[in-house]
C-alpha cells in the first residue's frame, strides 16, 4: 500500500502555483493559434446548432468531428456559455469566425477547464511516498507541482496552439493517482470516460486491462510476488466490466445506429505514415535511412504550403490529414498493420513484465509510460504532441527515484523540444524559447538538488546530446533561414529537429524498458496489494 | 536551489510577461493622423537617419516638429539613429524620410517591440539584478523575492511594452547610477546618472538627491583635501559625459538653445499628463487654468514642487548615508509625481507600503491604458503582481496572523476603492454632463495616496525612527 505523504500546514504555495500559472496563461490569449482553434469553434458551433444524429455526418467545415461522443457532449455544454460572448461563433456556416469576444471565450475556457488538471496534481501529489525537504524549494511535491503544472509543452500546446489537453491529462493523472489509493473502481471509471473523450488514450489501455487483471482481479499475490490463480476475484471483474460498458454505452448509446460512421470519423487510416511534421519516432529514422526521401519527399509538399499562406497550414492537429502515399524506395514501405504490429510488438515485453512480477502502482504507472513511447515510437501517423502522454506521467516518477529523474530529463527536453516546430511564428519565438529555458533549468536543478547524492544526474554523453539542442535551434531558426538553401530545402531544419529528437526519445524509451525490466525486485519493501 | 538558477528563473517570468504583453496592442495603433508614441518612435528613426544632425531639433521643411518632433535629449536621438540603421537593413520602408509616416504592420511592430526587449536585457535587468543582489538585506530567497517582484512591476511593463517606451533605459541607467553610489564607485555612479539625464529629461526628478548626496559626501570628507579633490573629480566627470552627449551640438550656440526648448517647453505650460494629478484633482474645485495665468501658474508648481522636496534634499545633505539616499530618492520623485521603485527590506511595512504605493501608481494609469487598448493585460498583470507581492510578503515576514489583519484597514479600503473605480471606468457609461468623470476620480485617489505618501515619506526621512544596530553599514 502507498503511504500518504504528511500534509502541511501551509498549502497555499500549491495555490500561488496554480494562480501563477493562470495568469501567465491570460496573457497569452492574444498569441498566436493554429487550425485547431477554427476545429473547436466548428464543433462548438455544430453541436449548438445541430441535433445530436447529424453531429457525425455535418461536414461543412473541413474539421469534422472526429473524438468520441463525450467530448462532443463537453463541446455542447461549452456552447451554451459561448452564446453569452458572441452568438456568431455558433453558426456552423461562419468558417474561421474569429472575433475578440470569440478568441476570449475558447481561451478562457481551456484555462478553466485546467482546474481539473489542478486538482488531480493536488491528488498526485498526495500520492509522494515521502515528501520531506530542507525548504520547500526542495520538497518532491512542490518539485512535482511546478513540472506539471508549469510544463512547457501543455502550455504551449494548450495556450498557444490551442488544445484541450490540460483538462484530458488531468482526468488521466487523477484515475492514475486513484490506482496509487487504491480506489481502483474510480480510476477505472476516470479512464472509461477518458477513453470516451479523446480515443487517442487507447494507446495505453494495455496496460490499464493488465495491471486492473493481474493486481486487482487476483486479489492476493505469492510471496515471492507470482500469480494466485485462486485469489480471483470475480466480483470484481465483473464490477469493473460493467463500469467500463455503462460508461461506454452512456457515451455511444445515442449513436448505437450509426456507429459505422462514428468509427469512420473516430479512426481515419487514409493518412499517411508521418504526420506533416514528423514526430521524432522510428519512422523518422527510417525515413531518414531511406535514400528516396531525401529528395523525392511529399514531405517537401505539405511544408511548401507554410511558404504561401498561413490559413493554408497543413493540419496540425489530430483531426483531419492529407492523404499521403509514401513510397520508400529502398527500404520495404510501411502500411497500418506494419505499425501496429511494432507497436504492440514494442509494449509486449512490458506487459509481460507486470503480469509477471507487479511492482504495484508504481510498475502500473511506468508501463503506462512505456505504453505511451511505444505508440508514439511505432504508431501510425503520430503527432508530435503525443509525447506529452508519455512526459507527464513519467514527472510522477521522476521525483522518486534517480533513474526515473535522469530519463524524464532526457526525455522531456528532447520532447519539448520537437514542439517547437509547432509553434513557427516569429512573434512566438522569444516565448518558446523563454518558456522553454523556464522549464528546463528549473527540472535540471530541482532534480539535480533532490537526488544530489551519488554524483552527476546526467553523464557527459547525455549532458552534450542536451546542449547539442542549442546549436541546433540556432541553426535552424536563425542561421538557415538566411542561407540559400531556405528556398530550394525548406524542410530541411524540420526534418534535422525530428532526427536528432528522434534519437533522445528512443535513447529514453531503451532505458525506460531497462528499468522495467531490471528494477522490480529490489522493492521487495513495498508490498504489493 | 541555487541562487544563479532562482535568479535566472524571475528574469525569464520577467521576460515572457513583457513578451506577452507585447502581443497587445499599442499606443495610436491604427489612429491617423497623429497615432501615439509608437509613431513618434519611428519618426524619430526616421529623422535621425535621414536628417543631419544639425537639423534634428530644428523646424525645417524636411523635419515637421508639429509631428512628433525630437523632445528628449540626445542620447534618445542616438538611440533612434541606431536602431534606424537596423530598420534599414531589415525594411527601408520602416524609415523612408515622409513616406513610412503612420506605417503599420506586423513585421515593424515585432521589430520595435524586440529593440524594447533588447535595451532591457541590456541595460535594466543587469542592474535590477545587481541591486537586489548586493542591496537587499535578508536571506537569498528575500533577494530573489523582491528581484521577481520589481521585475514583475507592471508599470513599466506596460508602459514599455504596450504603450510603447523606451523607460527602461533611462530607469536602468538611473539604476546603475545609485548602484554605483551604493558600492562606493561615486565616479561610475554619477556618469550613469549623467547618461540617465541625457537619455530623458525626466531624470531630473532624481538630480538632487544625486547631487545632495554627493556633495554631503564630499563636504564630509572635508572640503579643504580629500572632499574637494573628490568633488572636483565628479564634476569633472559629469561635464565630459554631457560634453560627449552634446559634442555635435555645441558647434553653433543656437543649436543647444534649441534642443532645451524643445526639452522643456515652458512655453505650452507645465500641465503634461505626469503633473496632471494634483492639478486635475484641484481643477475640480476651483478652475485653476482658467483663474491664473499660465506665468502664474508655472511660478505655483515650481514654488510647490522645490517647496516638498527641500526638506527631504537638506536632510540628506547634511547625513549622506544610503538610506537616506534611497529616501531622498523616493521623496524627490514622488514630490514630482513620478515612481522611483525602491524596495526597502529594512522594515517590512515599508517594503509593504512602498508595494502598496507601486500599485497605486499602476493604477493611476488606468485611463491611459484603457485608451491604448491594454484593459486584458493591465487586469492580469496588476492582479497577478498584487498577488505575489502580498503572497511573499506575508510568507517572507514569517508572521503568523493571516495576511488580512497584518495591514491596516485603509489599505484593503484603498485596494477596493482601486478595484471598483477599475471596474465602473471600463464597464459603465459615464453621466453626459462629466464625460470625463472617470479619469479624473482615477486622478484624485492617486493624488490623495500620493499625498498621504508624500507626507509620510517625508516623516521617516526626517525623524529617522529607531533603526536596528545590525542592519545597514553606514556609507
Amino acid at each position: 500500500t502507498v503511504m500518504a505523504a504528511p500534509v502541511t500546514n501551509d498549502q497555499s504555495w500549491f495555490f500561488a502555483l496554480a494562480l501563477g500559472v493562470s495568469f501567465l496563461k491570460c496573457l497569452l490569449i492574444n498569441a498566436y493559434h493554429s487550425t485547431d482553434f477554427e476545429v473547436h469553434r466548428n464543433w462548438l458551433a455544430l453541436t449548438h446548432s445541430l441535433p445530436a444524429a447529424q453531429w457525425y455526418y455535418e461536414a461543412t467545415s473541413e474539421w469534422t468531428l472526429d473524438y468520441p461522443p463525450l467530448f462532443a457532449w463537453f463541446e455542447y455544454g461549452l456552447s451554451h456559455i459561448a452564446r453569452f460572448f458572441d452568438k456568431e461563433m455558433l453558426v456552423v456556416q461562419n468558417l474561421n469566425y474569429a472575433s475578440p469576444a470569440t478568441i476570449l471565450f475558447q481561451r478562457l475556457s481551456v484555462i478553466v477547464a485546467d482546474v481539473v488538471f489542478f486538482y488531480a496534481v493536488k491528488e498526485c501529489c498526495k500520492c509522494l511516498r515521502e515528501d520531506k525537504g530542507k525548504d520547500l524549494l526542495g520538497k518532491p511535491s512542490f518539485i512535482l507541482t511546478v513540472l506539471l503544472l508549469w510544463n512547457f509543452g501543455l502550455l504551449i500546446v494548450d495556450h498557444i496552439h490551442f488544445q484541450y489537453n490540460g483538462f484530458l491529462f488531468g482526468v488521466l493523472l487523477l484515475s492514475i493517482a486513484r490506482h496509487f489509493q487504491n480506489r481502483h473502481f474510480e480510476g477505472a471509471l476516470l479512464f472509461s470516460i477518458l477513453l470516451n473523450l479523446k480515443h487517442i488514450y487507447l494507446y495505453i489501455a494495455p496496460a490499464y486491462g493488465i495491471y486492473l487483471l493481474r493486481c486487482f482481479c487476483f486479489t492476493q499475490s505469492n510471496a515471492d510476488g507470482s500469480l494466485q490463480w485462486r485469489s480471483f476475484s470475480v466480483v470484481r471483474l465483473v464490477t469493473l466490466g460493467t463500469i467500463v460498458l455503462s460508461t461506454f454505452s452512456v457515451s455511444f448509446g445515442p449513436f448505437i445506429g450509426q456507429l459505422p460512421q462514428v468509427l469512420s470519423r473516430l479512426f481515419p487510416f487514409k493518412r499517411g505514415l508521418c504526420h506533416a511534421y514528423w514526430a521524432p519516432n522510428i519512422w523518422a529514422l527510417y525515413n531518414i535511412a531511406d535514400k528516396n526521401h531525401l529528395i523525392v519527399c511529399s514531405y517537401y509538399e505539405r511544408v511548401k504550403f507554410k511558404l504561401l499562406d498561413i490559413n493554408k497550414l497543413p493540419k496540425a492537429s489530430m483531426t483531419g490529414g492529407l492523404v499521403q502515399e509514401f513510397q520508400h524506395s529502398v527500404l520495404p514501405s510501411v502500411s497500418p498493420l506494419a505499425t501496429l504490429i511494432c507497436t504492440v510488438l514494442s509494449i509486449l515485453p512490458a506487459l509481460f513484465r507486470i503480469w509477471h512480477r507487479p511492482n504495484g502502482a508504481r510498475g502500473f504507472l511506468r508501463c503506462l509510460v512505456i505504453c505511451a513511447l511505444g505508440s508514439f515510437m511505432f504508431g501510425w501517423h503520430v503527432h508530435e504532441k503525443a509525447i506529452l502522454m508519455a512526459i507527464l506521467p513519467l514527472s510522477l516518477l521522476a521525483v522518486e527515484s534517480r533513474e526515473d529523474a535522469r530519463i524524464f530529463l532526457i526525455l522531456s527536453i528532447t520532447g519539448h523540444y520537437s514542439l517547437f516546430p509547432l509553434l513557427f511564428t516569429t512573434q512566438e519565438l522569444p516565448i518558446k524559447i523563454f518558456l522553454m529555458l523556464l522549464f528546463t533549468i528549473f527540472s535540471l536543478t530541482s532534480l539535480k538538488t533532490l537526488f544530489r547524492k551519488g554524483g552527476a544526474l546526467l553523464n557527459p554523453l547525455e549532458a552534450t546530446y542536451l546542449l547539442g539542442l542549442i546549436p541546433l535551434e540556432l541553426i535552424c531558426e536563425f542561421v538557415y533561414p538566411l542561407t540559400v538553401w531556405q528556398k530550394t530545402f525548406p524542410f530541411l531544419p524540420l526534418m534535422l529537429t525530428s532526427v536528432y529528437c528522434a534519437l533522445g526519445v528512443t535513447y529514453a524509451f531503451i532505458r525506460l524498458y531497462i528499468s522495467l525490466l531490471t528494477c522490480s525486485d529490489s522493492t521487495k519493501k513495498i508490498k504489493t496489494q | 536551489m541555487e541562487n544563479w538558477s532562482l535568479f535566472s528563473l524571475c528574469v525569464l517570468l520577467g521576460l515572457t510577461s513583457r513578451w506577452a504583453v507585447s502581443f497587445h496592442s499599442y499606443s495610436g495603433a491604427g489612429k491617423p493622423p497623429m497615432f501615439g508614441d509608437y509613431e513618434a518612435q519611428r519618426h524619430w528613426q526616421e529623422v535621425t537617419y535621414n536628417l543631419p544632425v544639425h537639423e534634428w531639433y530644428f523646424n525645417t521643411t524636411n523635419n515637421d516638429l508639429n509631428y512628433w518632433g525630437l523632445d528628449y535629449p540626445p542620447l534618445t536621438a542616438y538611440h533612434s539613429l541606431v536602431c534606424a540603421y537596423v530598420a534599414k537593413l531589415l525594411n527601408p520602408e520602416w524609415v523612408e524620410l515622409h513616406a513610412s509616416r503612420g506605417y503599420e504592420s506586423h513585421s515593424h511592430k515585432l521589430f520595435m517591440r524586440a529593440t524594447v526587449l533588447f535595451t532591457d536585457i541590456l541595460i535594466y535587468i543587469p542592474a535590477v539584478l545587481l541591486y537586489c543582489f548586493y542591496f537587499c538585506d535578508g536571506s537569498s530567497k528575500q533577494k530573489v523575492a523582491t528581484a521577481l517582484c520589481i521585475l514583475l512591476y507592471p508599470g513599466l511593463i506596460l508602459i514599455d511594452y504596450g504603450h510603447f517606451q523606451y523607460n527602461s533605459v533611462s530607469l536602468g541607467l538611473a539604476l546603475w547610477g545609485i548602484l554605483g553610489l551604493g558600492l562606493g564607485w561615486d565616479l561610475f555612479g554619477s556618469l550613469a546618472f549623467t547618461l540617465a539625464l541625457n537619455y530623458k529629461q525626466m531624470e531630473l526628478y532624481h538630480s538632487l538627491p544625486f547631487f545632495c548626496y554627493l556633495l554631503g559626501k564630499c563636504i564630509k570628507q572635508g572640503l579643504t583635501g580629500r572632499g574637494f579633490f573628490q568633488l572636483a573629480k565628479i564634476s569633472l566627470t559629469v561635464l565630459v559625459t554631457f560634453a560627449l552627449c552634446w559634442m555635435p551640438f555645441l558647434s553653433d550656440p543656437k543649436q543647444p538653445l534649441q534642443v532645451l526648448h524643445r526639452l522643456f517647453p515652458f512655453g505650452r505650460g507645465l500641465f503634461e499628463d505626469k503633473v496632471a494629478n494634483t492639478w486635475c484633482s484641484l481643477n475640480v474645485l476651483i478652475k485653476i487654468k482658467t483663474l491664473l495665468s499660465r506665468e502664474t501658474q508655472l511660478f505655483l508648481s515650481f514654488a510647490l514642487t522645490l517647496l516638498f522636496i527641500l526638506p527631504s534634499s537638506l536632510k540628506l545633505l547634511s547625513k549622506p548615508n544610503l538610506w537616506q539616499f534611497k529616501l531622498a530618492l523616493v521623496n524627490s520623485s514622488l514630490a514630482f509625481f513620478l515612481f522611483s521603485f525602491q524596495v526597502h527590506e529594512k522594515s517590512i511595512l515599508l517594503a509593504a507600503l512602498l508595494m502598496f504605493f507601486l500599485f497605486v501608481f499602476f493604477h493611476s494609469m488606468l485611463p491611459l491604458l484603457v485608451k491604448d487598448g491594454l484593459l486584458l493585460p493591465y487586469v492580469v498583470t496588476s492582479l497577478a503582481f498584487l498577488f505575489l507581492s502580498l503572497y511573499l510578503l506575508s510568507h517572507l515576514t514569517r508572521t503568523n496572523e493571516p495576511l488580512f489583519w497584518y495591514f491596516p484597514f485603509h489599505f484593503w479600503f484603498s485596494l477596493v476603492a482601486m478595484a471598483v473605480l477599475s471596474f465602473t471606468s471600463v464597464w459603465l457609461e459615464p453621466p453626459a454632463k462629466f464625460p470625463d468623470l472617470f479619469p479624473v476620480l482615477v486622478s484624485i485617489l492617486s493624488f490623495l495616496h500620493f499625498l498621504g505618501f508624500i507626507i509620510y515619506f517625508n516623516l521617516v526621512q526626517l525623524m529617522e525612527p529607531q533603526r536596528k544596530k545590525s542592519q545597514k553599514k553606514t556609507n
